[in-house]
């Protein structure tokens, strides 16, 4: 599935956080947002899955749905919202319950997608048991029992350790990225974006506006070795320019200036 | 002044205390001294029995209205009185205090209604649903309800404007029906407010009732305590004063196991 957006723009109050943003999510790709804080990266990726309306612009999606979809546009969240007064099992079962799915079918995915994201012994755990790492595996299991058509991720790792986002993204290549399921990726993590994404879209300070897209041509499953090293300093170092002025000048702004 | 650092020696611990726990033993003890003391002094005649009876005279005059089966009928008028005015106003204050939670207009209306009307001191209306009810019973539920209906409300609204807007936004991320959303996210995330607002709403009714019972009724502790008191009977005031706490301490103890229940996962 293709997603447009055409001329988007925000506002809060007198406040504008997105001006002009055109861009098109390619089907199968990985797209990471980055962009100094307060550039409205997250605002954009509410915008995306209608969860915000946007002040200007439309977005629109191109491409079928394959029947087993249940949710196309579907969220992880920085924050896991996760319920706390649910299990594991019943989390993800809360994205399933409101679905005409027989209740064996619904067995079925939460087991799936618990075993793919290696929660299958924490089906009973409740959140406040778990790790932040293990609690945005349910997160994540959540959104892939609904077997997204394109995944919307916002920063699904800046409230981890470092040590947890390592491991986690190593899991992402297997459960999506390799799978060439359409996702965007929000971070302020340029490690994480060089990591993951077919394609880096850098966002100014704001107003946000579309700076540049850089493709990266190794593919994920090559960028650990040694060889890919080079090119990926260098790209990293490229997207470090465009965003290192804007990110000083992003840190000494007022908070509600 | 500190003493200077030595060149070798061991770093001073400095961070204890502060941290207080809880044991059970004191308070027991504490607690039997107290009856104890308040005994002896009665049995050595220091305490005038007219305006204090011994523990143990409480204890007798208790054994002999529960014998009777007069102080039978006064508990279960009270607490039928309680539970029924109870339930009417925690049904009615879940309802606007949901609707405050939930709707823009309710809360426009709701919020500056129950501002306004929540510090009048409800006993004070008695007289009032007295002469709409008549003496009986409707009156003396009506008041209770009214106690009741008032921090049930805005426990309730509190609760439900407390739910984080992430989970709500999750479940609309997820094509939620707005009731399965009520009923999945809003109202479990507003429960632990909800029962803590049963906490108070509770002792308002056993407030109310002893006080509605003591402006005119013919059974219920608040007329067996008044009774008691005008007859100088001590020792029957006091046993009806430790009816009532039995009663609050039913309901604390009801709430509680209610929390144990529907709020495991915290």
């Amino acid at each position: 599935m293709e997603i447009h957006l055409q001329g988007i723009g925000h506002r809060y109050d007198a406040l504008t956080v997105l001006e002009d943003v055109t861009l098109t999510v390619q089907e199968g790709e990985t797209l990471a947002l980055i962009g100094p804080s307060g550039c409205g990266k997250s605002t954009l990726l509410g915008i995306l899955g209608g969860l915000l309306q946007p002040g200007s612009g439309r977005v629109t999606v191109d491409g079928t749905v394959p029947a087993d979809c249940l949710n196309p546009l579907t969220y992880v969240f920085q924050d896991f919202a996760l319920l706390p007064w649910r299990s594991v099992a019943d989390n993800v079962s809360l994205a399933l319950e409101h679905h005409a799915l027989s209740a064996g079918e619904r067995r079925e995915r939460i087991a799936e997608v618990l075993r793919r994201t290696g929660l299958g012994d924490f089906a009973g755990a409740y959140p406040r048991q778990l790790s932040g790492g293990m609690r945005q595996r349910v997160g994540i299991a959540r959104a892939l029992a609904v077997r997204p058509a394109v995944l919307l991720m916002d920063e699904p790792l800046s409230a981890l350790d470092a040590q947890t986002r390592d491991l986690l993204m190593e899991d992402f290549l297997d459960l999506w990225v390799r799978e060439r399921t359409t996702a965007v990726y929000v971070t302020h993590n340029l490690g994480e974006a060089l990591r993951l994404a077919d394609r880096v879209a850098v966002l100014s300070r704001r107003p946000g506006r579309l700076r540049e897209i850089v493709p990266l041509t190794i593919p994920q499953a090559e960028r650990g070795t040694p060889a890919a090293q080079t090119e990926l300093a260098r790209l990293h170092d490229h997207l470090w320019t465009l965003i290192k002025d804007e990110a000083r000048s992003a840190e000494r702004e007022m908070a509600d200036a | 002044m500190p003493e200077p650092l030595q060149t070798k020696s061991a770093v001073r611990f400095r961070g204890g205390g502060f941290a207080p726990g809880q044991r059970r033993g004191p308070a027991l003890l504490v607690f039997a001294a107290l009856i104890a003391f308040w005994q002896g002094g009665s049995s050595l005649g220091w305490i005038n029995p007219l305006f204090l009876p011994s523990p143990w005279n409480i204890a007798e005059a208790l054994y002999a209205v529960a014998a009777s089966g007069e102080l039978w009928r006064h508990f279960t008028a009270s607490l039928g009185r309680i539970l029924g005015g109870w339930a009417l106003g925690t049904l009615a204050g879940l309802a606007l205090g949901t609707a405050m939670g939930l709707f823009t207009l309710a809360r426009s209306i709701g919020l500056p209604l129950v501002s306004a009307i929540f510090p009048v001191p409800k006993i004070a209306l008695l007289p009032l649903f007295i002469l709409w009810f008549g003496i009986g019973e409707p009156s003396k539920l009506a008041t209770i309800a009214l106690g009741v209906f008032f921090p049930t409300a805005i426990n309730c609204y509190s609760g439900i404007d407390g739910v984080a807007r992430n989970l709500i936004r999750m479940a609309q991320s997820f094509d939620l029906p707005p009731r399965d959303i009520v009923r999945k996210v809003v109202l479990p995330g507003a429960m632990p407010t909800i029962i803590a607002g049963f906490r108070i709403s509770s002792s308002v009714a056993l407030i109310l009732v002893v006080a509605a019972e003591m402006i005119g009724a013919e059974y219920g502790l608040g007329a067996f305590v008044l009774q008691a008191g005008h007859l100088m009977a001590t020792d029957q005031l006091l046993a009806g004063v430790v009816c009532l706490s039995i009663l609050g301490l039913l309901f604390g103890t009801a709430i509680s196991a209610l929390e144990k229940n529907l709020l495991r996962w915290r």
